[in-house]
């Protein structure tokens, strides 16, 4: 099953917790990222979300198996959104699964977190205004710890 | 030979495409594509270090280059 995606139609975060489904799971952490409809003071009517998708699901890929390495035992799935998205809906879901709750917890936390840094998506916000912008909260940095030494 | 380069989001605007076709001599490294493409129109928007994927993996900037290779320079990322 493919545990790793990236799609332009909506999330359905049941079926990326269903994934990772197993009877002997007894725990199972399912995190949902949603559009906001504000951002730094700025009411905010919607995103556009971009990939480098074949990148974008290479390195979801690597992300969800260096999380299975991590924290032996889990299983984890993520689904990442693209297109034009209106406040509150999902624009990505973690789910990862362990016979207990605190490895489950620990993969889902780095495979968000993970996203957040490496993964090639970028976002154009809508304000209420008309306006338009890509979203760089990165920018200025040098990104050097993203590169391979 | 020649280099295809991948360009996203805000630096496909900064640009005006997303796709570049470049020149370069062989054995260039990722370092010498980026003050390459410094020359195109609307790269001074480029910060002084982009991020660099090459064949889908971010690359250092001595990694060397063939011409088979798929370059894209990396904006800064707002996934999640």
């Amino acid at each position: 099953m493919t545990r790793a995606a990236i799609t332009a139609d909506p999330i359905d975060a049941a079926g990326v917790m269903a994934r990772v489904a197993s009877d002997s799971h007894g725990a199972t952490v399912l995190f949902v990222g949603t559009v906001r409809d504000h951002n730094g003071g700025q009411g905010v009517s919607g995103l556009d979300y971009t990939a480098y998708e074949a990148m974008a699901l290479d390195e979801l890929d690597r992300i969800l198996a260096e999380a299975q390495d991590r924290f032996a035992g889990t299983a984890v799935a993520a689904v990442h959104r693209v297109g034009t998205l209106a406040p509150g809906e999902i624009s990505i879901a973690v789910a990862a699964s362990h016979a207990h709750r605190a490895s489950a917890f620990d993969a889902a936390r780095y495979v968000i977190e993970e996203v957040k840094r490496r993964l090639p998506v970028w976002k154009r916000e809508h304000y209420l205004d008309g306006t338009r912008e890509w979203v760089a909260p990165g920018i200025g940095a040098a990104d050097d710890d993203l590169v391979p030494r | 030979m020649q280099l295809t380069v991948l360009l996203f989001a805000s630096y496909a605007e900064a640009l005006g495409t997303a796709r570049l076709e470049l020149t370069v001599p062989e054995r260039t490294v990722v370092g010498e594509l980026v003050e390459r493409l410094r020359a195109v129109a609307g790269a001074g928007r480029l910060p002084p270090r982009p991020l660099v994927a090459v064949n889908r993996r971010y690359a250092a900037y001595d990694h060397p280059l063939t011409a088979s290779d798929e370059v894209a320079v990396i904006p800064p990322v707002a996934g999640g």
